[in-house]
């Protein structure tokens, strides 16, 4: 069982099965591989009845979407479902309200079968900081998914359902896609509301799908784009029916090959894999230009600035007062407040508060979080000039394939490389999709391409004309 | 040694809209706990701010009245601390590019006007209450408040004293009334003051240490404060010791204030841009828009009640105080169609002193600005005399009906009708033979006499003028 959104689509619309009969295999799929841990919750009564109301509406007439099961990332808010955000903190939250784009998928007539695991507030590369435990790899059980999205890029891989949703803040869609090797999109920023999606960085944060093609990431993406009055950044544009503009040919399309990508610091075998793929490109009729990004080498320590800066403020709110975790037992005000984070949040959560807190104090603004404002500034204008001689740009979503799982979780810094490829894009705002173009020792690599702003439509075009002549994507983990 | 006092003042104002801020609940005052606060006020995980375009429109407009520079481009920022009635753990405020900045508001001291300047004004939210009473123990929270849009208008330290300093915080009271942005309710805490006070040997031009006073929620209470501050810091001074910078509470049951935390103790607050709102961009139409629906200013209907009215400077500034006043006031000159001036004479009299008795506001008057008209265009037509208009306005307060209802009704309609009054004159003549021997051999001061007894004898109805006139000639040799 192996069906893509596409797939299913068509056999949903011709009758051939019911949107109960899939879920019904899914959820049976999704217990057999419980080993993995990609889901923190899964309420199976609500997904058959998501399915037989999806089947009734069919019958009346329904979108593509209709009756496709899909994972939302526990990071989401849903109503009446319990939404942890991979934390102790908010372990018994269930939300009053829906997220936007739960919403918005829900009257596509997507079925959410779960939610799934993740990096503790996505905080994280790896799922190791999830307070529900570690996700694993499909491809290795011994390794990791990447994160922080792993718990719904393994359902993916497994097959446990044909698309999930993601938020990428540094990398947390691409990286996990490329190591679990599926493909995943994260859209520009402002693209796809962040209402009720939980805060990590809000400058950096954008919600995304994950699912086996690039051709069902536009089906999911048609479904979670646009604008709403509630999140004040997001943009008030027109969205394109992503999986309609599909198919064009990439005769003279310019793809960048970003030189400081394909340097020391990524494993040789990867970038042998990324140049078999261009190679492919090349065939198609496509162009390489080599370009440069050479403030992307700053992003990094940008990033670990400005993200736990906003994270700072953002987690604020989890003091033990209106909702969430509270410690059992304290003397006064200050003493909950103190105990209730502590024991609340994981190490990884309180290693960013305190960066960013030590960031923003008095008397280290200016060198820090102005001087990373600064330099995200020309990061983007890097980007901008490489746009003016490209139209996409090619490289490694990763320095290298799934790691195995207590690698790095010892040695910050080591895991934070692993976004090296990522971040320059959250900072920039662009759009940038990972998609599987091949294996290294029988572990997936993800190939990265970043577009201009708003230009999802013809990153997924490009990556589905890849998908289109090679098997790459379509391959299933041993045992799946 | 001679001191000078330094004030300035941050008023924090209750911004009239329906909604809050940066969500759509109600602003209503006076809800059960809790019942006037959603999702985005309780800060839920994941919920947004979205900005309020009346807060912003309002914002404006107080600019434009003080001629100040409205910004074009503002930016809000997070002010980061915990307190249990502070959702988010951060308060969105403006720190570094408020919307509104460099203004000036006219004062009227003892000694003339004066120009006050104002720093700045920017938008922020209030937050929640704490409840500690009636709540077995614990502390309660109310998020009602929370999101409510605040305007805070910071001055210069310009006022010397805390008569101007409450002089200042009258007008700014009184402008953001007409400007329709506060509803100016001091007891709920729609208007409230912090004054920044510091004291310098006189000829001084270096700001003394200052202590920044709290919870002064009276205009009462901002000139005691004050003075007890000033007092304080002399006393402090001239015995040698120092003034710290601190954060002191006014309490107003004891006419003191105490240290609430020093500055070694106020905490980091760790602004920086609230990602989730972008830069807020004003166009030149929507300035213009703002421009456009001013309505007329205390300074300026001020002098135009001065011009058409013919009024006194101190007649028009009583009319003028507030907006609802100086409409009342118009409303009765216009359904009196009488001279302006026996209009505001009313107003500004028997009007006033029975609002003033009864602690009502202008809104809440029992006789309405058309009742008034009525009564003093049967004073200016001669119908009832001044004296008698009194007894008719107290009964028309009282609810008895309109003026010519009520002199209908107790006969107290004058007698004017020049056969009756010097019917009645004859009669006070014929009956008082030796004050007449005495007016005619010259002692004029007697005339008052027959006055009195004509006026007595008409039961005070006689049209005083017309008895005036009927004794002159028949007193007469």
């Amino acid at each position: 069982m192996t069906l893509t959104i596409t797939k299913i689509a068509e056999d949903l619309a011709a009758g051939r099965c019911s949107s109960r009969e899939i879920v019904d295999d899914l959820l049976v799929r999704i217990k057999a591989h419980s080993a993995l841990n990609a889901f923190i919750s899964v309420d199976e009564d609500a997904a058959r009845q998501g399915a037989e109301a999806a089947d009734r509406a069919r019958r009346a007439g329904a979108g593509v979407l209709a009756g496709v099961p899909i994972a939302h990332k526990d990071i989401f808010c849903t109503s009446g479902v319990k939404t942890t955000c991979g934390s102790r903190m908010l372990a018994d939250f269930v939300p009053p309200y829906d997220a936007t784009v739960v919403e918005k998928m829900k009257a596509a007539g997507c079925v959410m079968v779960g939610k799934t695991n993740m990096d503790e507030f996505a905080m994280g590369s790896s799922n190791e900081t999830s307070f529900f435990g570690p996700v694993r790899n499909p491809w290795d059980p011994q390794r990791v998914p990447g994160g922080s999205s792993g718990g719904s890029a393994a359902a993916v891989a497994a097959r446990l359902v044909p698309g999930a949703t993601g938020t990428d803040t540094g990398g947390s869609i691409r990286q996990p896609a490329a190591l679990c090797g599926i493909t995943g999109l994260k859209p520009s920023y402002g693209r796809v509301s962040r209402y009720g999606l939980i805060a990590f960085a809000s400058s950096l944060d954008q919600a995304g799908p994950l699912a086996q093609s690039a051709a069902d990431c536009a089906h999911l993406l048609s479904a979670m784009a646009g604008f709403d009055v509630r999140d004040a950044t997001s943009l008030d544009v027109p969205v394109p029916d992503y999986a309609a503009t599909l198919g064009k040919d990439l005769k003279g399309l310019r793809i960048g090959v970003v030189k400081e990508h394909f340097a020391q610091g990524v494993e040789p075998a990867v970038l042998d894999v990324l140049r078999e793929a261009l190679r492919e490109y090349e065939r198609q009729g496509a162009v390489l230009v080599d370009v440069s990004l050479p403030n992307s080498a700053h992003a990094v320590p940008c990033y670990y600035v400005l993200a736990p800066a906003e994270a700072s403020s953002n987690l604020a709110r989890y003091d033990g007062v209106r909702y969430g975790f509270r410690a059992a037992e304290y003397k006064d005000l200050e003493d909950m407040y103190k105990k209730t984070r502590s024991e609340g949040f994981g190490p990884e959560v309180k290693r960013r508060i305190m960066i960013g807190t030590y960031a923003l104090s008095a008397g280290y603004y200016d060198a820090y979080y102005l001087k990373a404002l600064k330099l995200r500034r020309l990061i983007a204008d890097d980007f901008a000039r490489a746009f003016e001689r490209c139209d996409v740009l090619a490289g490694p979503a990763s320095p290298s394939t799934a790691f195995a799982l207590g690698a790095k979780n010892t040695d910050p810094v080591s895991m934070y490389l692993n976004d090296i490829f990522t971040i320059p894009v959250n900072l920039a705002g662009l759009p940038a999709l990972s998609m599987p173009a091949g294996f290294v020792g029988g572990l997936p690599v993800g190939m990265q391409l970043i577009g201009r702003y708003l230009d999802e439509a013809r990153l997924l075009n490009v990556a589905h004309r890849f998908q289109e002549v090679t098997d790459w994507h379509a391959r299933v983990p041993a045992g799946i | 040694m001679e001191w000078e006092t330094v004030i300035g003042l941050e008023v924090h104002a209750q911004l009239k809209t329906k909604s809050k801020i940066f969500s759509g609940a109600p602003t209503a005052y006076g809800a059960a706990p809790n019942t006037q606060a959603n999702v985005v006020d309780a800060a839920l995980p994941g919920v947004l701010p979205v900005l309020n375009g009346e807060a912003v429109r309002m914002a404006a407009r107080l600019g434009l009245a003080i001629g100040a520079t409205v910004h074009k481009r503002s930016v809000f920022a997070r002010k980061n601390y915990f307190y249990p009635d502070l959702p988010k753990g951060y308060q969105i405020s403006q720190y570094e590019h408020p919307i509104v900045e460099h203004g000036r508001l006219a004062i009227t001291t003892a000694s003339g006007e004066k120009i006050i300047g104002i720093t700045r004004a920017h938008l922020e939210e209030d937050a929640g209450k704490s409840l500690h009473e009636d709540m077995g123990g614990f502390t309660g929270i109310d998020l009602n408040r929370a999101g409510t849009p605040l305007l805070e208008i910071v001055s210069e330290p310009d006022m010397r004293s805390a008569a101007e300093a409450v002089a200042y915080l009258k007008t700014l009271h009184t402008l953001v009334r007409y400007l329709e942005i506060c509803d100016g309710n001091m007891q709920e805490g729609s208007f409230r003051c912090d004054a920044n006070v510091s004291v310098r040997p006189l000829g001084e031009t270096r700001l003394g240490t200052r202590a920044e006073l709290k919870n002064i929620n009276s205009f009462r209470f901002v000139e005691r404060a004050i003075e007890y501050e000033v007092r304080r810091q002399i006393a402090l001074l001239s015995s040698g010791g120092q003034v710290r910078q601190e954060t002191r509470l006014y309490d107003s049951a004891r006419d003191e204030t105490r240290s609430m935390r020093s500055k070694e103790e106020a905490n980091d607050y760790r602004y920086f841009p609230d990602p989730d709102l972008p830069t807020l961009l004003l166009t030149d139409a929507f300035l213009a828009e703002v421009k456009d629906a001013m309505p007329e200013l205390p300074d300026a209907k001020r002098r135009r009640f001065c011009e058409q009215y013919g009024l006194s400077v101190y007649d028009a500034g009583v009319l003028t105080a507030s907006r609802e006043m100086a409409q009342y006031y118009e409303d009765a000159v216009k359904a009196a169609d009488v001279e302006p001036k026996l209009v505001a004479n009313w107003v500004t009299g028997e009007l006033a002193a029975r609002l003033n008795e009864e602690g009502l506001d202008i809104a809440c008057a029992k006789v309405t600005a058309q009742g008034l008209a009525g009564l003093v265009r049967r004073v200016a037509d001669g119908t009832v005399s001044g004296k008698m208009a009194k007894d008719v306005f107290e009964a028309m307060w009282a609810g008895e009906g309109d003026a010519d209802a009520i002199i209908g009704a107790r006969g107290l309609r004058q007698i004017s009708d020049d056969s009756a009054i010097e019917e009645v004159v004859r009669q006070v003549i014929a009956a008082n033979p030796k004050q007449l021997a005495q007016y005619r051999a010259g002692e004029e001061k007697v005339f008052t006499f027959f006055v009195g007894q004509t006026m007595k004898a008409s039961r005070g109805k006689a049209n005083p003028a017309k008895v005036n006139e009927i004794l002159k000639r028949l007193l007469a040799p």
